[in-house]
C-alpha cells in the first residue's frame, strides 16, 4: 500500500496508461443481479389493503466483473438508488436475485450477511449526514474492524492512520471530529470508512454529486486511483453522466425502474442506441458556448411517468419520439444488438446490425403476442 | 379520510377500553394479588367501621364474589347499556350511561361528574384562550427580535413560568391581588355561570391566569423556536422575493407553518386539562372535575375514580382526534396524502 | 483599494449610471461570533436588458449573496451592506426598505433552487401566484387568478385551469420550477436572477427548463442574472461570465473568452475539474487542491494562492498583495499577479491541450 501526500493533495501514485482503459476484467463475475426487483406496496382503506405498488424497481439484470465500475444512471425515481440499497442488502428485494462472489444472498439473513459485509461497502451522497458528529475520525473509520471483531496486525489505530493517509487525509486527523472537515474531506473520511476491511466490492450512491466542482474532481480521481491500487470493483450510482462516463468501464441506463441499455462506456457514449440515452446525452449542457445551438438536441416532453402506473410495454412510449402502436403492446427485451451492447427498444438508434430482427425475434420468444407491426429500420 | 376517521375512533375506542381495565385492575385485581379476601376489600369499599350488613350489602351490589373480568364486564355494560342495582329489597335503576354509585356519598357518578365538569371546563377553556393568545405573541416577538432585550426578557420569564409550580404562583397571586389589595376574592368563592356569571368571572380571573402562566410560558418558548425556525424557511425568503409585506409574511407564511406542531401539543395539554386541573383547583378551591378524582382516590372511592379517568381519557381522545382533523385542513400534505 | 470592475471608477459618487443595472463596490459582511464573514466583498458589474450574465463559483464564493444583496433580501441586523446597487436608475442600498420592497417581484424577481422548498406547502401553487401579483397591482381576485392561469400556461403547464389548484406537492419537479417561473414572472420584473434554477433537477428537465428561461427572457426583453456552479449551464445561456472566488470577482468575461482563452487560473481550475462529455475522456481529471477557503480567515494576497499552482511565479507577491480586477482585453477582466503573456502562455501550452 503506498502512503500518498499530504491533507488534500490527490492521490496520484498510480497512473494508468493515457488513453488505454483499464484492463477489461473478462471471466470472473463478482455480482449477478437477476430479474431484481421491489415493489412498496401503497395501501389505503379502512383494513390497510394494498391497493397498489411502486414498481421502483421492476426486473433488472445485470453482471459485475471483478475490478470494473459500472456506473447505473437515470433520471430521479429510476430506481437506481433502490438497486444500489437492495445489493447492499439495505432493502429487502420484492423478487429476483442478488449472487455476490457465488453466494445467493437475496434471502440470506442479515447475521449470516454479516461475515460478507466485509466485502461489501457503501459510499453515501451527503459526507454531512452520514458520520456521526459526536465520534472522532478515528471512531468512525475504525468502526468497521470493532464491528467486524478484526484484529489489525499492528492494532486498529495504526491500521486506520494507514487508511486515512490512502484516502489524501493525514493520520494526525484521528482524533478530529467530522465537523472540523470540509464537504470533500468529509467525503474521503466515508470513503476510508468503507475502505477499512478492504471490500470486494463498493456501491457509491451519488458519491460526488454534493461536493464543489473542482473537490468533486479530486475525489472522483481518489476512487479511480483507490480501485487500481486496491483492486476493488464498483457500483457507481449517478445522475451525472459526465461523471459516470468518467469513472465507468460499464454503463446501465435506468428509466422507470428497467434497465434500458447496457454497454460499454465508449459504445454508449458514441453510439447509444436506446432513444432514451439519446435524450439524456443530448440534455447534458456542454461547457462550451460554441456548440450553442450546434448540437442537435432532442427535448423530451413532459415529466417521468409515475412508477405507480407505469406506461405498459415500453415504459419510455409515452415521451419517445420514435413510439410506434408496437411500442405500446409489447415491450421489447433487454437483447444484445451488437457485442457488448445490450438495447431494450423496437427501433434502436446507431445499429445497422439486424437490430430490429434481433429485437422481433426476442419479443416473438419472450411475449406470447405477434409483433405484427412491420418494423420500420431505424430512422 | 374518512377511512381515516374510523380507524382513528376504533383506536380511540380500545384505548378507553385498556384505561378502564387498568384502573379497575387496580383496585379489584392488586387487592386479590396481595391476598385479601372479598370481605376485606369490601369493607374497604365500605369506609369507616364496617357492619357486617354493609359488607355483604357492597358484596351483592358490586357482585364482588363474580370473577373480576365478568365484573369488569358488568361495569362496561352498565355504561353502554345501563345497569340495576340491588339494594336490599329495592332495585336501583341507573340508565345509561351508568358509572355507577359513589360508595361514600351513593349519588351516582355520572350526576357527579356533570355537575362537576363546568367548573373544570370554565377553567381550563378560559386559561388556554389566555395562553395561546399571549404565548403564541410573546413567542412571534421574541423570535422577531432575536436577542433584543425583549427577547431575552421574555424568554427569562417564560423560564421562571415553566419552572414556577402553580401552588407558589397561585398562593402569590391570591396573597397579592386577593388578600392584600382585594381586587378579586379569595378561593373557594367559585359560582356556576349559570348561576352567577359575575361572582363565576371573578372567583375565574386569578386561577386563569395564574394557569395560563405556566402555559402561555411553554408556549411562547415552543412558538419562538418554532418561528425561528419557519423563519430560515425557503419559502419565507420566495414570500419576501415577491415583496410582500413583512406582516404578511410574518401571519399568513410563517406563523400558519410554525402552528402546527403547537396544535398537537395543545390538544394534549387541552384534553388533560378537561379531565382536571388538580392543582389549579386545589389551590383555588374550584369545585372541579381534578379535585373530585383527588378527594375520590383519598377515599378508595372507586366508581368515582373511574368516571374521572374514563372522562380524562375520553377529552384527551376526542379532542386528539379534532387536532389531527385540524391538522388535515391546516397541512394538505396530510389530506392529500 | 477596491478592484475596478466594469463600474468601480464611478463608486462612491453617487451619480447614475447608464445602464439598467449596475453594482458598484458590494459589499455584504456578517458579524457572527466568530468573526467577520466578508461573504462579499467588493464586488462590481454592470448588466443591460435583453442580456444574461452567469456568475460562477463554489460553495461559500459569494454568488448566492450577492444576488439576494441585490433583492435586498438580507437583514438589516445582521448582515453589513455597503457599496451601490442602481437598478433602472435608482440607488437601492440607501433606499428605504419598503422602498426595495416595492421593486422585490415587480422590477427584480428570483426563481431558486429547490423548488419544493421555495413554495409555501399550505397554499396552492395559484394562490402564491395570485398573492405575488396583487401585492403589486391593484386588481380582484378574478382577475389575478385569470393572470395566474395564463403564465402558468405560458411557462408550459399542461391544463393550467385546473392545476392552478394544486398544491406544490402535487406538482412533480421540473412542472414546480415552471410554476416558480411564473411566479416570479406574474410581474413582468426586467431584471430576473435564477439561483442555481436547474441544480435540483433532472438533466432532461433541466434542459427545459433553460430552454424556458431563454425563450421567456427574449420574450420579455429582461435582464437575467444566472447563478451557477455548473459551467455548461452558463455556457448554454450566458452573455458574459462573472467567476466569482471567496466573495470577489476574479475573473470577468463574455461566455466566449471565458471558455476559450480564461486567463485566471482559478477558471482554469474550474474548467479542468469537470469530466466533460463533449471531449475524448482524459484519463484524469485536473482537480483543485484543497478546499474552498473559510470566509473569516481568506487568504492574504490572493485568495486563491494556496490552491493555485502558479503562485511562486510571483516573487511573493501572491501572498502579500491582493491583485487587482484588472482590464487585459476590452471587456475581459481578471485578477492575477501572473504576467499576461505567461498567462496565454501557460493556458496555451499547459492547460488548454489537457481539457
Amino acid at each position: 500500500m503506498t502512503s500518498t501526500g499530504g491533507n488534500e493533495t490527490v492521490v496520484s501514485t498510480v497512473k494508468a496508461p493515457a488513453d488505454a482503459a483499464r484492463p477489461v476484467h473478462e471471466g470472473e463475475t463478482l455480482l449477478e443481479v437477476e430479474n431484481l426487483g421491489k415493489h412498496f406496496p401503497v395501501t389505503a382503506g379502512l383494513l390497510r389493503r394494498q391497493v397498489a405498488a411502486v414498481k421502483a424497481v421492476d426486473g433488472v439484470s445485470f453482471s459485475v466483473r471483478k475490478g470494473e465500475t459500472l456506473g447505473l444512471v437515470g433520471e430521479s425515481g429510476c430506481g437506481k438508488s433502490t438497486t444500489g440499497r437492495m445489493i447492499m442488502r439495505l432493502l429487502d428485494p420484492s423478487f429476483g436475485k442478488i449472487v455476490f462472489e457465488g453466494h445467493d444472498i437475496t434471502k440470506m439473513s442479515q447475521g449470516r450477511l454479516r461475515p460478507l459485509r466485509r466485502d461489501l461497502q457503501m459510499i453515501f451522497q451527503d459526507p454531512y449526514s452520514s458520520l456521526n458528529p459526536r465520534k472522532t475520525v478515528g471512531a468512525i473509520v475504525g468502526a468497521p474492524f470493532r464491528l467486524q471483531n478484526i484484529e489489525a496486525k499492528q492494532g486498529v489505530k495504526k491500521a486506520v492512520q494507514e487508511i486515512l493517509e490512502l484516502v489524501g487525509l493525514s493520520p494526525e486527523h484521528y482524533n478530529r471530529y467530522p465537523h472540523e472537515f470540509s464537504g470533500g474531506q468529509r467525503q474521503r473520511i466515508g470513503i476510508a470508512r468503507t475502505l477499512a476491511l478492504k471490500p470486494k466490492l463498493i456501491v457509491a450512491d451519488e458519491p460526488v454529486s454534493a461536493l464543489d466542482v473542482s473537490v468533486q474532481a479530486q475525489v472522483v480521481n481518489l476512487l479511480e486511483d483507490l480501485q487500481d491500487e486496491l483492486d476493488l470493483t464498483y457500483v457507481v450510482i449517478a445522475h451525472d453522466l459526465s461523471v459516470v462516463r468518467h469513472i465507468s468501464d460499464r454503463v446501465a441506463v435506468m428509466y422507470l425502474g428497467k434497465i434500458v441499455e447496457v454497454a460499454d462506456r465508449a459504445d454508449l457514449y458514441e453510439r447509444p442506441m436506446h432513444p432514451y440515452t439519446n435524450a439524456l446525452l443530448s440534455a447534458v449542457p456542454i461547457p462550451d458556448p460554441a456548440e450553442r445551438g450546434a448540437r442537435r438536441r432532442i427535448r423530451l416532453q413532459g415529466d417521468v411517468p409515475s412508477p405507480l402506473d407505469p406506461p405498459p410495454a415500453c415504459r419510455f412510449h409515452t415521451r419517445c419520439w420514435k413510439a410506434q402502436d408496437i411500442c405500446k403492446q409489447v415491450e421489447p427485451p433487454l437483447v444484445e444488438l451488437s457485442p457488448g451492447h445490450q438495447a431494450a427498444c423496437h427501433f434502436p438508434e446507431n445499429t445497422t446490425v439486424s437490430a430490429t430482427d434481433a429485437v422481433a425475434k426476442a419479443a416473438v420468444a419472450q411475449a406470447p403476442a405477434p409483433a405484427d407491426e412491420p418494423a420500420d429500420p431505424a430512422e | 379520510m374518512f377511512a381515516y376517521i374510523i380507524r382513528r375512533l376504533i383506536g380511540a375506542v380500545v384505548m378507553l377500553l385498556l384505561v378502564s381495565l387498568v384502573t379497575f385492575g387496580i383496585f379489584f385485581w392488586l387487592p386479590k394479588l396481595a391476598g385479601q379476601t372479598t370481605d376485606q376489600i369490601a369493607a374497604g369499599f365500605v369506609g369507616k367501621a364496617p357492619t357486617p350488613e354493609a359488607i355483604q350489602d357492597t358484596k351483592e351490589r358490586l357482585g364482588l364474589d363474580d370473577p373480576v373480568l365478568v365484573q369488569y364486564g358488568d361495569y362496561l355494560k352498565g355504561i353502554v347499556a345501563g345497569r340495576d342495582y340491588k339494594a336490599g329489597p329495592t332495585t336501583d335503576k341507573c340508565p345509561a350511561p351508568c358509572f355507577g354509585y359513589s360508595f361514600r356519598s351513593s349519588q351516582p357518578v355520572r350526576e357527579t361528574l356533570v355537575d362537576r365538569a363546568p367548573a373544570t371546563a370554565s377553567l381550563a377553556l378560559g386559561a388556554a384562550i389566555i395562553w395561546l393568545a399571549g404565548g403564541i405573541t410573546i413567542g412571534v416577538i421574541s423570535a422577531l427580535r432575536r436577542g433584543s432585550l425583549w427577547d431575552r426578557a421574555a424568554m427569562f420569564i417564560a423560564l421562571s413560568g415553566v419552572s414556577l409550580p402553580i401552588y407558589f404562583t397561585g398562593l402569590v397571586s391570591l396573597a397579592l391581588f386577593s388578600y392584600s389589595l382585594e381586587i378579586f376574592p379569595g378561593g373557594g368563592s367559585y359560582k356556576d355561570f349559570t348561576d352567577d356569571p359575575v361572582r363565576w368571572f371573578q372567583s375565574l380571573v386569578l386561577p386563569w391566569v395564574t394557569l395560563a402562566f405556566l402555559y402561555a410560558a411553554m408556549y411562547a418558548r415552543l412558538t419562538r423556536a418554532g418561528m425561528l425556525e419557519t423563519m430560515n424557511e425557503d419559502y419565507i425568503r420566495t414570500a419576501r422575493a415577491k415583496g410582500l409585506p413583512e406582516k404578511t409574511v410574518v401571519t399568513k407564511h410563517a406563523l400558519r407553518a410554525s402552528l402546527t406542531p403547537i396544535m398537537t401539543v395543545f390538544g394534549l395539554d387541552l384534553g388533560l386539562l378537561l379531565g382536571g386541573a388538580v392543582l389549579t383547583e386545589s389551590t383555588f378551591g374550584i369545585p372541579g372535575l381534578g379535585r373530585l378524582a383527588i378527594d375520590s382516590i383519598r377515599s378508595g372511592d372507586l366508581p368515582m375514580v373511574l368516571g374521572v379517568t374514563l372522562i380524562t381519557s375520553i377529552s384527551i381522545v376526542v379532542i386528539n382526534l379534532i387536532v389531527d382533523l385540524l391538522y388535515a385542513i391546516v397541512d394538505p400534505r396530510v389530506r392529500l396524502g | 483599494m477596491t478592484g475596478t470592475a466594469p463600474a468601480a471608477g464611478k463608486a462612491g459618487t453617487g451619480e447614475a449610471p447608464a445602464a439598467f443595472l449596475e453594482v458598484r463596490d458590494l459589499k455584504i459582511h456578517f458579524p457572527t461570533d466568530d468573526g467577520l464573514v466578508k461573504s462579499v466583498d467588493g464586488l462590481s458589474f454592470e448588466l443591460e436588458r435583453g442580456r444574461t450574465l452567469g456568475i460562477v463559483g463554489e460553495s461559500g464564493s459569494g454568488k448566492s449573496v450577492t444576488s439576494l444583496g441585490v433583492l435586498g433580501l438580507h437583514n438589516k441586523r445582521n448582515a453589513n451592506v455597503s457599496g451601490e446597487i442602481w437598478l433602472n436608475g435608482k440607488e437601492l442600498v440607501g433606499a428605504s426598505q419598503t422602498e426595495v420592497r416595492r421593486l422585490r417581484g415587480r422590477e427584480m424577481a428570483m426563481i431558486f433552487q429547490d423548488p419544493l422548498s421555495s413554495m409555501h406547502p399550505f397554499y396552492t401553487v395559484g394562490h402564491q401566484i395570485i398573492e405575488a401579483y396583487r401585492v403589486h397591482n391593484d386588481v380582484s381576485k378574478q382577475v389575478a387568478r385569470k393572470h395566474a392561469i395564463d403564465m402558468l400556461g405560458k411557462v408550459g403547464i399542461p391544463k393550467p385551469d385546473k392545476r392552478v389548484d394544486d398544491y406544490p406537492h402535487q406538482f412533480s419537479g421540473g412542472m414546480r420550477q415552471r410554476a416558480m417561473i411564473a411566479m416570479a414572472l406574474s410581474c413582468d420584473p426586467e431584471l430576473l436572477i435564477a439561483d442555481e434554477p436547474t441544480t435540483a433537477l433532472d438533466v432532461t428537465v433541466q434542459a427545459q427548463i433553460l430552454d424556458l428561461i431563454r425563450d421567456l427572457q427574449q420574450e420579455f426583453n429582461s435582464a437575467v442574472i444566472m447563478i451557477t456552479h455548473d459551467l455548461g449551464v452558463v455556457a448554454e445561456l450566458a452573455d458574459d461570465i462573472l467567476v466569482m472566488y471567496a466573495g470577489r470577482c476574479v475573473e470577468y468575461a463574455s461566455v466566449d473568452n471565458a471558455f476559450h482563452q480564461p486567463l485566471h487560473p482559478y477558471t482554469w481550475g474550474l474548467l479542468g475539474s469537470m469530466p466533460r462529455l463533449d471531449r475524448e475522456r482524459s484519463e484524469r481529471l485536473l482537480p483543485i487542491v484543497g478546499s474552498p477557503p473559510s470566509l473569516i480567515n481568506v487568504p492574504s494576497g490572493c485568495a486563491f494562492h494556496p490552491r493555485c499552482p502558479y503562485a511562486d511565479l510571483n516573487d511573493g507577491k501572491s501572498t502579500t498583495e491582493r491583485p487587482e480586477l484588472i482590464e487585459l482585453e476590452p471587456g475581459h477582466k481578471a485578477a492575477c499577479h501572473l504576467p499576461l503573456d505567461k498567462r496565454r502562455e501557460i493556458w496555451t501550452d499547459e492547460i488548454r491541450p489537457k481539457l
